[in-house]
């Protein structure tokens, strides 16, 4: 479906090569393209509309770049228009206030409110080591309060304790001065679902509002959302001013284009998205991929985000002198497949790669992880001297493995074949440069 | 159902769609075809209500095929969508809500998260037993924070009795549970209740598999019906959703929550046509007689009566 976008173009494209410009009449079809793309991906039909207004007006006329085919060109301006419109550059939640700041989460019923509430209580505590007070303030869905209070214990942080027949405003004054005597320097309220039409419930939100002052009050939205999306998000903002948007559920496979139709309707930053049900899950929002995202161009920068985290900078460095002296171990190769884990799944990681979302379906990935556990079994299986120097691997070193690892020797014949094949890789890359390689990969537009 | 209050409220939330699409449809009064820009209007109503690209291009093909008569065109363009609208929905077998002709008559409900399986439960279970059945929960969803507990909140409301275990719990192993207890109590009617999920998860997929294993091996006929909760105000993600839940899990139908809304769920006429799954419950509200039995003619009326 989605992926097929850049494909499509540089097919629409392909009757144009050999045009240096990008024209008027060629460029119809194109925008066709986008267009369905678009409104497949829930992305709003008047912001499309809009939106492909401006592409038009960008894109005709303009010379093709040296560098670059038409396809390449046309789909560099949509998707640079499109990170535009989500806000350009990464945004920081602003916590410049007195303390505590207080914060407070609005949105429609399951968009997540409360675990994106323990998420970004997490994140604050950890890494920017704030003291959060959680306040349950939904006393209307069953259990709702026991659910925050449970994430509380789960992260070692102070959950208010909400009666649930009190009415949510008294509960949020009661909670921020309780904050105040803890020395906690911000209160995260967690408030109940609601629909944007609902008179009432918005009218208890204005009330704990001007109750508390809060300094930041985000939409969560469910980056599943479909047209509807534009309605909610201008219905929250009219009646609270919002200042910014948290976009949950996006380890889905939607694409997210909600987003663009609500930054169009309230302007105000998407500074996080949830990307799991663990409590870690939650990142910066960073505009540009998610641009990527709706057009089906992978997500590279966050792969490369994710592995810059992960890899433990001494073992970085390890590998890349293993690297250089090409003298690639096995274990390094251990080292590298522990790298990897801390990634995630394989699965995950799959996704952000441009053009394997199809594969990352046809694999089964949690074959695959278990694979990974069996080659980690066969190397601890190993003497450091076999590690070092694998040619010294006989047969019955082989079976001797093998049984330890729990395994067959055809795994570990398997093992040492992929070894071998990875290694002869990484000779190939220290003499090309890593740069070479990167180059050859297919990229949409370098 | 009970016609006049689903009206009232259907319309309420319908009424300024309708308004919009009457207007546009008064426009056209070219004489023996529709004006394009009229159909383009059309579309536009349509993917705002979350048709969808294909579904809305079918819809409007069925449109260009008749040439409208002289006297009304603007009658006529709205009753031909409304039949044509009517028909897609129709299409897929076995809209009617099943009646119970098991005991016990298990229903299993999944989804991802947030779309109000618990509640849709809780909402069934009231009706089930105020109907005079004897009705029992499952809580399988042993993942999700408290999740148990809103489960039991709803038991405790309907009167009714919840199998549990402990967070973090088998759900195969309480869903085991569950068949046994509603069979030695000669219970009507098993709702289990299991977590939220995103289908691109494969082994929550699995999972959900194993539940569906230990169902039929504890009860060869069932479950008898497997409901997929979906949220009105959904994309075209929806119809991902059913495609993947029912390859895994062989879903019998869907039910629509949230459509109190200004959401028009139109991704369910996609789901219908390309998949062949019929909406068999809407949620229009947060009380117990807002979910009501899903009904096309009536559901198409809503949305185009003036």
């Amino acid at each position: 479906m989605f992926e097929s976008l850049t494909e499509k173009l540089e097919l629409t494209f392909k009757r144009l090569r050999g045009q240096g410009k990008i024209t008027e009449t060629n460029i119809d079809d194109a925008i066709r393209d986008v267009r369905l793309a678009l409104l497949e991906a829930d992305v709003h039909i008047k912001v499309v509309k809009n939106f492909l207004d401006s592409v038009k007006a960008k894109a005709t006329g303009q010379e093709v770049l040296q560098s670059l085919t038409p396809d390449q060109q046309f789909l560099k301006i949509v998707r640079d228009e499109l990170v535009e419109l989500l806000g350009g550059e990464h945004q920081d939640l602003d916590l410049k206030t007195a303390p505590p700041v207080v914060i407070m989460l609005v949105g429609l019923q399951g968009s997540g409110k409360t675990t994106t509430l323990a998420k970004l209580a997490r994140h604050l505590n950890k890494d920017k080591k704030r003291s959060p007070y959680l306040v349950p303030a939904d006393v209307y869905r069953p259990a709702a309060i026991e659910q925050l209070k449970i994430l509380g214990r789960e992260l070692d942080l102070p959950v208010h304790d909400s009666d649930p027949e009190a009415s949510p405003v008294a509960l949020c004054r009661q909670a921020l001065s309780a904050a105040q005597n803890r020395l906690c320097d911000v209160l995260l309220i967690d408030t109940a679902g609601r629909l944007h039409i609902d008179e009432e419930l918005m009218q208890e939100l204005t009330a704990i509002k001007d109750a508390v002052r809060p300094h930041q009050i985000l939409f969560v939205a469910d980056a599943m959302t479909g047209q509807d999306a534009v309605n909610q998000a201008s219905g929250f903002d009219g009646k609270l001013g919002l200042t910014g948007i948290i976009l949950t559920k996006l380890d889905g496979d939607a694409r997210g284009g909600a987003a663009l139709s609500i930054r169009e309707m309230v302007g105000k930053p998407i500074l996080f998205s949830g990307v799991g049900e663990k409590l870690d899950a939650l990142e910066p929002f960073y505009p540009d991929r998610l641009a990527s995202r709706i057009l089906g161009m992978g997500d590279v920068l966050s792969l490369i985000d994710k592995v810059q985290q992960n890899v433990e900078e001494k073992e970085a460095a390890k590998l890349q002198k293993a690297f250089l002296k090409q003298q690639f171990t096995l274990e390094e190769f251990q080292l590298q497949l522990k790298q990897i884990k801390r990634m995630g799944s394989l699965g995950s990681l799959l996704e952000m790669v441009p053009g394997a979302k199809k594969l990352a379906a046809q694999v089964d990935t949690e074959k695959a992880e278990s694979e990974l556990k069996r080659v980690d079994a066969i190397i601890n299986s190993m003497t450091l001297g076999e590690r070092r120097n694998p040619a010294i691997l006989n047969g019955s070193r082989r079976r001797r493995i093998a049984q330890g690892s729990g395994t067959t020797v055809t795994d570990v014949n398997r093992l040492m074949k992929q070894f071998m094949e990875m290694k002869k890789m990484m000779q190939r890359v220290s003499k090309l440069g890593v740069k070479s390689l990167f180059n050859r990969m297919p990229h949409p537009y370098s | 159902m009970e016609g006049s209050s689903f009206f009232q409220r259907l319309k309420q939330g319908l009424t300024k769609s309708r308004e919009s699409w009457v207007q546009k449809i008064a426009a056209v009064v070219q004489n023996r075809r529709w004006d394009e820009t009229s159909i383009a209007d059309m579309e536009e109503s349509l993917i705002a209500a979350d048709v969808g690209v294909k579904a809305t291009q079918e819809l409007l093909e069925t449109l260009r095929k008749r040439s409208p008569g002289a006297s009304d065109p603007a009658e006529e363009m709205s009753r031909t969508l409304q039949a044509a609208l009517v028909d897609m929905l129709r299409r897929s077998p076995g809209p009617k809500i099943a009646p119970l002709s098991a005991r016990p008559w298990v229903v299993i409900f999944l989804g991802v998260n947030g779309v109000g399986k618990t509640t849709t439960i809780g909402k069934l279970a009231a009706q089930y037993r105020s109907s005079g059945k004897k009705v029992l929960l499952v809580a399988a969803d042993t993942f999700r924070a408290a999740a148990i507990e809103q489960l039991d909140a709803w038991g405790q409301r309907a009167g009714v009795d919840v199998i549990k275990h402990r967070a973090g719990a088998d759900p195969s192993a309480v869903v085991y549970d569950g068949i046994q207890a509603a069979k030695s109590r000669g219970v009507d009617v098993l709702l289990i209740d299991t977590a939220g999920r995103l289908h691109t998860k494969v082994h929550l997929i699995e999972e959900l598999k194993k539940i569906r294993r230990v169902i039929s091996r504890e009860q060869p006929d069932a479950p008898h019906e497997t409901l997929l909760v979906l949220d009105a105000t959904t994309g075209q993600n929806g119809l991902q959703q059913a495609r993947v839940f029912k390859e895994a899990t062989d879903i019998t139908g869907i039910v629509l929550t949230k459509l109190d809304g200004t959401a028009k769920g139109g991704v369910i006429i996609g789901i219908q046509t390309e998949l062949g799954l019929p909406v068999k419950y809407i949620g229009i509200g947060e009380e117990v007689e807002d979910l009501q039995p899903f009904d096309p003619t009536r559901f198409v009326q809503a949305l185009f009566e003036n």
